[in-house]
């Protein structure tokens, strides 16, 4: 292995969110809730929110790290950063950057952080109403083809198509989120289970997916602190130690106009191994995963390309006996994801992942030691982190 | 054939409403847009190791040429991926869902692959099945007609 490594040299200290709400439902702005969240995850970690001094983000976020800053009153910024790429792609990416700030002693304690308020800006699921297109779009965008839904659906097609898959995997996947969410009262479907037959019968989205295959549309905020292993020994919380954190995407990936070289893909196959290699385990040592599920069907070919399974063993593999807590051989998506938990762009995965390996997840797996988050599958860049206590 | 629409049986697959195609101002993708108005489908070729690339991009992903040229191409193709959408996401989609939205494969220019919309019925919806590209026109450059 390298020599090059952030394998247990910085680990998260503290966890927060806001409540999360239905689209456009926040009563507030979406910088005052990202506010908010850090301002919880520091005193998770019993820290001065003033103490940190490195910000954390992804996806173009919209509130500026030097505007929270400001605001939050930091005494110095040390490490502002981005991970490229859009939705969720840079949800563990932005927990490596952070890491990496760190051991490069950028930064002493570092905020992960996303905001999301769909009412004051506007909605991910609708495409922008304009006169014209140019660029990729002008070759996809006349004949319907504008959301990510429709480009996840037809890469999901092609990989059921190769591997001979029915809907059962996907059914599953949106199942098992609705069971954890049950359990999790911030989970914006806590108290709404769903059954299967409710599943049958739910509109399509675009086929494949149903309406529970696709996640929901939320406001609110996630934020997590981070930092260096021996400040994180004499933290409040029991610290999750980063195994491993990855970002990657294959060869032409984002070919436009859907010509990625290898299509039926979650992006994740250049990825894992450099993921596992880094950790120093197999996919067999991972108690528990939170596999981002913008739509259910990204997740089977998500969970092949990390190597929990062939993809000739999904429709036995990935089945809702197998997945959910606390029973299944790899439970996923135990806080209810983005599918029933809160759409954060996946940063309420890396939370969870941290509350498995701390022990109070609301859906805890007995003895979770370590957890592993995919961010962003079929985006580009993808990123992974792999979470541990000692 | 009997599934192929003639050509003035509908005039286009989804309503009017949607946004334009438009020419990249940096005219990397200008003669494709120009040949739909003879009604003639090109693709981007490197004039220096000859792959073929989609969509049009400033340099060859092969050998780094900036020499990009362009092929006239036969409008067949393969069926390789496609969903039926049912969710209207533009105002202008209201009253067309579902509609069939098609990824096909052009096997006459290494298998670069084209979006467009099903003509033919949907018994043609079979991954693999070769058909013929209608087009292209200013607003058709892809839509797919099933000849089995």
């Amino acid at each position: 292995m390298s020599e090059y490594t952030i394998k247990d040299k910085v680990a998260v200290i503290g966890v927060g969110e806001t409540t999360y709400y239905k689209r456009a439902q926040a009563p507030v702005s979406e910088f005052r809730l990202a506010c908010e969240a850090i301002i919880k995850a520091a005193d998770d970690a019993g820290i001065d929110v003033k103490d940190i001094d490195g910000i954390s983000g992804y996806a173009d976020d919209r509130n500026d790290a030097s505007r929270l800053a400001t605001a939050l009153g930091l005494k110095h910024l040390g490490f502002a950063g981005m991970v490229w790429g859009g939705g969720g792609g840079g949800g563990s990416g932005a927990v490596g950057n952070a890491a990496a700030a760190l051991v490069a002693g950028y930064a002493k304690y570092v905020v992960v952080f996303r905001a999301l308020a769909q009412g004051q800006f506007g909605r991910f699921g609708q495409a922008p109403v304009t006169n014209s297109v140019s660029g990729a779009p002008a070759f996809t965008a006349p004949y319907g083809l504008y959301v990510p839904a429709q480009w996840v659906a037809l890469r999901t097609r092609r990989f059921m198509h190769q591997y001979g898959i029915n809907q059962e995997p996907l059914a599953a996947v949106a199942m098992a989120d609705y069971y954890h969410a049950q359990f999790n009262p911030r989970a914006v479907m806590y108290g709404r289970p769903l059954t299967r037959a409710e599943y049958d019968k739910s509109r399509w989205i675009v086929e494949p997916f149903h309406l529970y295959d696709c996640c929901m549309e939320n406001d609110g905020s996630a934020a997590l602190i981070l930092t260096t292993a021996d400040r994180a020994r004499d933290a409040k919380q029991k610290p999750a130690y980063l195994m491993a954190a990855a970002q990657g995407s294959n060869y032409r990936h984002n070919a436009t106009v859907e010509n990625s070289a290898d299509y039926a893909s979650s992006n994740f196959k250049t990825l894992a191994p450099r993921l596992f290699e880094m950790a120093g385990i197999t996919p067999k040592d991972v108690d528990c995963a939170q596999i981002y599920e913008h739509f259910s069907g990204a997740v089977m070919i998500s969970l092949v390309e990390h190597g929990f399974c062939k993809p000739e063993e999904v429709m036995d593999f990935v089945t809702y006996d197998n997945i959910t807590a606390p029973k299944g051989k790899l439970p996923i998506n135990t806080s209810g994801g983005n599918i029933a938990e809160c759409y954060m762009h996946g940063l309420e995965l890396v939370n969870e992942a941290v509350r498995q390996v701390r022990g109070d997840s609301t859906c805890q797996v007995p003895g979770a030691k370590i957890s592993l988050v995919a961010s962003g599958p079929m985006v580009s860049p993808v990123t992974d982190l792999i979470v541990h206590s000692i | 054939m009997a599934e192929n629409i003639k050509p003035d049986d509908k005039k286009y697959y989804l309503p009017e409403g949607l946004p334009a195609p438009r020419a990249q101002r940096t005219g990397v993708d200008k003669e494709f847009w120009d040949a739909t108005k003879r009604h003639e489908l090109v693709v981007q070729k490197c004039n220096s190791c000859g792959a073929f690339q989609w969509g049009p991009e400033v340099l060859c992903h092969q050998c780094h040429s900036f020499e990009m040229g362009w092929q006239k191409v036969a409008g067949r193709g393969r069926l390789y991926s496609w969903v039926r959408c049912w969710n209207p996401v533009h105002p202008a989609l209201k009253d067309a869902c579902p509609y069939i939205v098609a990824v096909v494969e052009l096997p006459d220019a290494g298998n670069i692959r084209m979006v467009g919309n099903l003509l033919a019925s949907e018994s043609a919806l079979r991954l693999g099945r070769r058909g013929g590209l209608r087009g292209p026109s200013r607003r058709h450059a892809g839509a797919m007609e099933g000849d089995g």
